[in-house]
């Protein structure tokens, strides 16, 4: 049993913690999300350059064919990080998205690309009505010669805006909740009839609001049959977000110890207070938790021996705890903090709004423990 | 035991809702949620409220108080929060006034209150500094005496608002004393003096309301000292008593149960309404069922008012669980909305949600804030601690 990071994981986390201290401090941070598309173009040709972005894809596509281990590991370091630069929306979103799909053309034009920085992605699956769930979907496929045309609306794509392609998931038959009849699609994020509003989301990432009204589309995945490999994708996406999220944790449990032994009031350092102390001793195990839960779930998702029972159920309460114990601690960094965690200027709250993005946009406590409870006693 | 209204106060509960639908517009409640002309809309609802004489309900009636006994006051609290009007500005009518009504000279009263009543000044609290939050008393901002003037020199911090006001209500230091509560005075200071700065701090709700203010010899008349030199933290202290009052917001947390549950209507999951939902119902009624007990909590301390006490330190309590309340409400309202919620978009543009979603995002921020102004919940339960267990 052996359940550190080996010395490659290392090597690859250490070049993140390298280089974001030398280019990417909060200020630093600043300035790249000042810009007006949310993040540093430049910034974005470095990870390239680096190696980073080629992580989790296979070697036959030109990537470091990393596990889903490998992710974590440098998705902890990049939520450490807080990067504006699209990681989750391209990398992890895009990327594991297309991974999972089924049209070989796509993916060795594509995912080239996504390697050496050229291409941003999206993936557009949620809309209006379907909360967390990928088979409620009502924009529709129709074909079109020897393509399809796409027509509905997706709400909340994260880095939408900037995306040169985009995965839309859209119903080719069935009804609205059937799992059988999704299909993905890959659009241009310029193609005709497709308006992109963009906003900008509380943690600094950007994203849009997309209606297509009869989009040119391809296909790529089975026809009817997008849901079954989405789902597999989303349970690898689940973990990314999750290793994202105990990086932010790790970060935040750390400043606000530092905080509570130089912060005096009362003539002693506020740290020296049980009362405070106990809850610092709470959000640590709280973190330790998670942190467990998921070097488990890694485990159990690259055993050739685990069912995929177990697996859901290890990724459903992997990301309970991401949820519920991120919000504890993500509360107790700020109120530990007094008035200066509610300042803009400190790294604190913009680590808790990304932690809160987490479980906004993917999944609450409420949609993982359901589905914990489907798995495990349904 | 009995928990009814007589039939005044129901006819009383009659005129207040019926001021409420009238005065309080459509348009008014538009700016007001939309939150960009603080302080025009305050001002404009406040002089509705001064024009049917309820601007100043906790005053004593000869200087433009209601009279109100205190069901009455409850009544207008919940009425208020129920038509979702916002509560008058806290600094000038329910902070400073109180102070200059039991600690101030005539002449003070006389030159205050009646602009306080018009909110013709803006006024903003200057306790905290950067070196004192909790332990308030330890402030160093010092005036000294030159003549018939003190000179001031310190900062304050978090100073909410600071930046429409015409006055400041400061604790100075003008003596140095064993304990560090005496030395303390209370000192009204003209925002327009010479070597006042006021610095913006920009906040997590992605919003201005909090301040530093800066003092560089700054000279204030001595006729702007309240009471006596070296006793403002007696004087303060009656004021924070009072700010501990007003903090249970039932009906505030009330009205937004109400509407989570009427959001929860129309937002849907994969198995149909929100609402329907058990997961969510019970998340929903976790809250609600504390909320019940804070509510019951608040009457008796209310009713123990009426019989004549002061809150003691168990209004402590009502602070504590009513901010942990409006917190739990503020996150179940942003999982309620979903990822519309991490929208910064203020308009309602293409979908409604995104108007509702930033809202819900700047209050569940600035929320945050509950639990640490007014005494922060630590301290609360440290005067719990020794005051009503006696540990
Ligand atoms: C939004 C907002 C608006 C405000 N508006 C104003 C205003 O208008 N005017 C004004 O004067 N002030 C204002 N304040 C300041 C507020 O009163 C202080 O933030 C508060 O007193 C806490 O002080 P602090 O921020 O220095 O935190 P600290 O006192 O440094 O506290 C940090 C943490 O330590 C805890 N702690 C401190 N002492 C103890 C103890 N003995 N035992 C256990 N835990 C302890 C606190 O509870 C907190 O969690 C405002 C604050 C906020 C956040």
């Amino acid at each position: 049993m052996n359940f550190e990071f080996n010395e490659e994981q290392m090597m690859l986390k250490d070049s993140i913690i390298k280089w974001s201290q030398d280019n990417y401090s909060f200020d630093q941070r600043r300035v790249s999300a000042d810009n007006p598309e949310g993040f540093s173009r430049a910034h974005w040709a470095t990870f390239a350059e680096l190696g980073w972005l080629s992580v989790p894809f296979a070697e036959e596509y030109g990537g470091y064919g990393g596990s889903i281990i490998d992710l974590a590991a440098i998705m902890q370091e990049f939520g450490k990080m807080l990067a504006t630069e699209p990681l989750v929306p391209t990398m992890v979103l895009f990327g594991g998205v297309l991974s999972a799909s089924s049209n070989e053309d796509i993916k060795t034009e594509l995912i080239p690309q996504i390697i050496d920085g050229s291409l941003l992605g999206a993936v557009a699956i949620y809309e209006p009505q379907s909360r967390f769930d990928m088979s409620n979907i009502t924009t529709s496929a129709s074909v079109e010669g020897d393509g399809y045309l796409l027509n509905g609306s997706k709400s909340v794509v994260l880095g939408g805006a900037v995306a040169d392609k985009i995965l839309v998931l859209a119903r080719t038959s069935g009804e609205q909740n059937d799992e059988v009849g999704v299909s993905l699609f890959v659009i241009d994020g310029n193609a005709d009839g497709v308006s992109r509003n963009a906003f900008e989301l509380m943690d600094g990432q950007q994203a849009c609001d997309v209606v297509l009204q009869n989009t040119p589309a391809t296909l790529v995945s089975e026809l009817d049959q997008a849901y079954g490999p989405l789902m597999d994708a989303m349970q690898s996406i689940s973990v990314a977000l999750a290793a994202e999220a105990t990086g932010i944790m790790e970060r935040l449990n750390l400043t606000t110890v530092e905080y509570t032994k130089t912060r005096k009031q009362f003539g002693v350092p506020i740290s020296s207070f049980q009362a405070l102390q106990h809850r610092m001793v709470d959000t640590f195990m709280a973190y330790e938790q998670v942190k467990s839960l998921l070097v488990g779930t890694l485990c159990e998702l690259t055993d050739d021996k685990s069912s995929p029972e177990r697996a859901s159920k290890l990724v459903s309460a992997l990301r309970t705890l991401v949820a519920k114990n991120g919000k504890l601690i993500g509360d107790e960094a700020i109120q530990l903090h007094g008035g200066m965690g509610l300042t803009d200027e400190l790294d604190v709250g913009h680590y808790v709004k990304r932690l809160m993005m987490i479980n906004l946009m993917f999944g609450n406590a409420d949609f993982y423990q359901q589905q914990f409870n489907e798995v495990a006693y349904g | 035991m009995d928990n009814a209204f007589s039939a005044a106060d129901i006819e009383f509960q009659r005129e207040v809702r019926e001021f409420f639908s009238n005065e309080f517009t459509p348009d008014l409640k538009a700016r007001a949620q939309e939150g960009s002309d603080v302080k025009g809309v305050a001002i404009e609802w406040q002089h509705k409220l001064y024009e049917k004489g309820w601007i100043a309900p906790g005053w004593p009636k000869e200087l433009g108080g209601t009279g109100w006994s205190p069901v009455q006051k409850f009544i207008f609290e919940t009425e208020r929060c129920e038509a979702g009007a916002p509560d008058v500005v806290p600094f000038g009518l329910k902070m400073v006034a109180p102070v200059i009504i039991h600690f101030g000279n005539d002449e003070q009263k006389a030159r205050f209150l009646p602009r306080i009543l018009k909110s013709e000044d803006w006024w903003c609290q200057g306790y905290s500094e950067p070196g004192s939050g909790s332990d308030l008393a330890a402030l160093q901002t010092k005036a000294s005496r030159d003549g018939d003037h003190y000179v001031v020199n310190g900062a304050k911090i978090w100073t909410t608002y600071a930046q429409y006001a015409d006055w400041i209500f400061c604790l100075v230091r003008t003596g140095n004393f064993e304990k560090k509560q005496q030395g303390i005075s209370f000192l009204l200071i003209d925002m327009k003096s010479e070597g006042v700065k006021v610095n913006p701090i920009h906040s997590i709700d992605n919003h201005h309301s909090l301040n530093e203010v800066v003092f560089d010899n700054v000279r204030v008349p001595v006729e702007n000292l309240i009471g006596q030199e070296n006793q403002g933290w007696t004087y303060a202290k009656a004021l924070l008593a009072h700010e501990r009052t007003s903090i249970a917001e039932v009906s505030n947390s009330k009205r937004n149960l109400a509407e989570i549950i009427e959001l929860a209507k129309h937002q849907t999951n994969h198995k149909g309404r929100l609402i329907d939902d058990p997961y969510f119902q019970s998340r929903l009624s976790d809250i609600e069922i504390e909320l019940m007990a804070l509510e019951y909590m608040d009457l008796r301390v209310l009713a123990s008012m009426s019989a004549g006490d002061t809150p003691g330190p168990e209004a402590s309590l009502l602070k504590i669980k009513g901010t942990e309340i409006q917190q739990a409400l503020q996150e179940l309202r942003m999982e309620t909305i979903g990822a519309y919620s991490a929208s910064l978009r203020q308009d309602s543009y293409q979908n409604e949600l995104h108007k509702e979603g930033s809202s819900a995002r700047k209050e569940y921020m600035y929320g945050r804030a509950a639990t640490i102004y007014g005494g922060s919940n630590e301290v609360q339960r440290n005067v719990i601690a020794k005051a009503v267990l006696g540990l």
